[in-house]
């Protein structure tokens, strides 16, 4: 058969694939959108017809629309550093030979199993809870009276916990990253005089960037849709609501179905403005 | 200065003791090349010498002083890696630059001496390149440009054209070699190739499972060498090494016979059948089957003489240039 049969044979045989695809993701897409142009209440009248711009409008000029994007912001940053910074350095500390390295480097890739849902509260009733949890028993141990994390510091806590979840996905990407630089690279610096830290900085750090672009990348992705962590542990309460929780109370706890849609739009712009930027970033690190 | 004696030296990986003790003293300004079999610890040797390695025992001096604790880059010696170990991410520039400012060298002096090293090494037009947009020979030309501008005690290299092409190699060999005349500073060069030392050395060291078997001039070596390894070792084509009779007659267990040294003639001692007649045009290497005295014995005949597979030939040997060795494989004189 020729090449160009062979060619229009194999699209024939794609197409239920891609068909399927392009369904599963263009169907809820165009709903979002229609109902974004809705009002729709289900427990109020059900669809009440057209609300032009509206929807738009109200979720934009609500009160919780800036903060709620100022959080998720915060817990994204402030999860990237975290993650990227101790993966670094926990990547460094695994690639040294040491005794029991298959266990210890199948232990730091545990928590990434854990499912969010378990995971928010192992650690909401574990570790932060004021009066039974671990830290609060490690504070009393020093004498200073423990904290209400998910009161007190709720942001701070969603990071840790998010944090932790994610950390054992950059340390992975990082160190094989680590793992595949070149010996005599180093020796070679050695030998030109560059101390240990000037080796990182100079040898290491820049062999590792396009590893950290790559985490980069992907966790923002998939941080920026966080939702089980804030639901088992605050609720979305004392200001952790993030652009996604905003969206989940609009449609569910408001039951106003238009409304959340409409944040829904805001988000896949959100999410696109940030994929583009990255795609630029990681193209240039990856171009070299 | 760069004198670099090696006092009893030894190196063991756990149990493996894989230098024995070893002395040995590199005189300033040499071209000492380490040439042994793969994994006869050459290139662990070089590496103690540059403080990649720590010594079990025993002591390196760098002129004088005892260096065997004093970390890599304090040793003032350069090296020059088989991968060349450039930094992918910087330009040339910044390669050859980065010793210099790790050592906090003035701006001035580094653009001085990298104008200098690139001048020499013919790779001014390449500067603000990164190494991945080089060729095989530029990169290592690089490498030996970030050697340069330390301006070291001693340059090491660890079989440095074994990544090039044939006629590269050839090219590089020349260059180093100008380059030493040129600097006139202590060099050590590992190779696995005995054309590479024979062609570059002041001295080689012939090295096998860590043992030193001879250290001399590449003449001395290929006139007189001092047992059975490193009469097979040096030389291309390999010696002609022939046991019984033919041994016995010159009161020896083993005599070599280097096939330079066995002529054909008309009608001579020895005679045999051609087997492969490999014919390079300046010469050709004939391997000679049935002579009744080793299963092959390989000549070198002038690149005319007209044999073929299986033409009948009768040999020569230059009586004067027998080698002749004893049961332990060591020489007789």
């Amino acid at each position: 058969m020729a090449t160009q049969h062979s060619r229009s044979a194999a699209r024939l045989m794609m197409a239920p694939a891609v068909i399927l695809l392009l369904g599963w993701m263009l169907v809820p897409l165009t709903m979002t959108l229609w109902f974004s142009f809705r009002r729709y209440l289900p427990l109020r009248g059900g669809d009440l017809g057209w609300a032009g711009f509206d929807n738009f409008t109200r979720f934009v000029t609500s009160s919780a629309f800036w903060p709620s994007v100022q959080t998720t912001l915060v817990i994204v940053g402030g999860v990237l550093v975290i993650t990227i910074v101790l993966g670094v350095l926990l990547a460094l500390l695994l690639d040294q030979p040491m005794w029991g390295q298959g266990i210890v480097r199948i232990l730091v890739i545990a928590p990434f199993f854990v499912m969010p849902t378990v995971s928010a509260l192992v650690w909401k009733n574990m570790f932060m809870d004021p009066t039974n949890g671990l830290l609060a028993h490690l504070w009393r141990f020093f004498g200073a009276d423990p904290i209400a994390w998910l009161s007190e510091v709720p942001t701070t806590s969603i990071v840790m916990i998010v944090s932790w979840q994610w950390l054992p996905f950059a340390t992975l990407i990082l160190l094989t990253a680590v793992q595949s630089l070149d010996r005599e690279q180093l020796e070679a610096a050695e030998m030109d005089g560059a101390s240990p830290l000037s080796r990182f900085t100079y040898i290491i750090l820049p062999h590792l960037g396009r590893a950290i672009t790559i985490v980069l990348l992907i966790q923002t992705i998939f941080l920026l849709s966080i939702f089980a962590e804030i639901f088992v542990t605050t609720g979305g309460a004392f200001g952790t609501r993030t652009l996604t929780y905003l969206i989940f109370q609009r449609v569910l706890e408001s039951q106003n179905v238009g409304l959340g849609s409409a944040g829904g739009v805001y988000a896949i712009i959100l999410a696109n403005i940030v994929a583009i930027f990255l795609m630029r970033i990681v193209g240039k690190n990856l171009d070299r | 200065m760069g004198q670099i004696t090696l006092e009893q030296v030894t190196k063991s990986f756990g149990d493996v003791q894989v230098i024995p003790p070893l002395d040995l003293t590199i005189e300033d300004g040499e071209f000492c090349v380490f040439v042994g079999p793969s994994g006869c610890g050459k290139s662990t040797l070089l590496r103690l010498i540059a403080g990649l390695e720590d010594i079990s025992s025993g002591a390196i001096r760098i002129d004088g002083t005892d260096a065997s604790s004093t970390p890599p880059a304090r040793r003032g010696l350069a090296m020059v890696f088989q991968s060349y170990a450039l930094y992918p991410h910087m330009s040339v520039r910044r390669n050859i630059a980065f010793p210099m400012k790790m050592a906090g060298v003035p701006k001035a002096e580094q653009d001085k001496r990298i104008e200098a090293a690139a001048k020499a090494l013919n790779l001014t037009d390449y500067l603000d390149r990164r190494p991945g947009q080089l060729s095989g020979g530029q990169r290592q030309r690089v490498a030996i440009g970030r050697a340069i501008v330390r301006e070291p005690a001693a340059f090491l290299f660890d079989e440095p054209l074994s990544n090039l092409d044939a006629a590269l190699r050839v090219g590089m060999r020349m260059e180093i070699g100008e380059l030493h005349a040129k600097l006139k500073t202590t060099m050590i060069y590992v190779t696995h190739d005995q054309v590479e030392a024979m062609t570059m050395a002041d001295k080689i060291v012939v090295l096998r499972a860590g043992n030193i078997e001879q250290v001399g001039s590449p003449l001395e070596l290929y006139r007189s060498p001092r047992n059975l390894f490193v009469a097979g070792f040096i030389g291309s084509p390999k010696m002609n090494l022939l046991e019984g009779e033919v041994a016995a007659a010159q009161n020896a267990h083993t005599i070599g016979i280097r096939p330079e040294h066995i002529d054909v003639v008309d009608s001579g001692p020895w005679s045999g059948t051609v087997g492969v007649a490999e014919h390079l045009g300046s010469d050709t290497f004939l391997h000679v089957h049935d002579t009744g005295l080793a299963e092959t014995v390989t000549v070198r005949a002038t690149g005319e003489v007209g044999l073929r597979h299986g033409d009948r030939v009768s040999l020569a040997p230059r009586e004067d240039l027998i080698h002749r060795f004893d049961a332990q494989g060591l020489r007789i004189d």
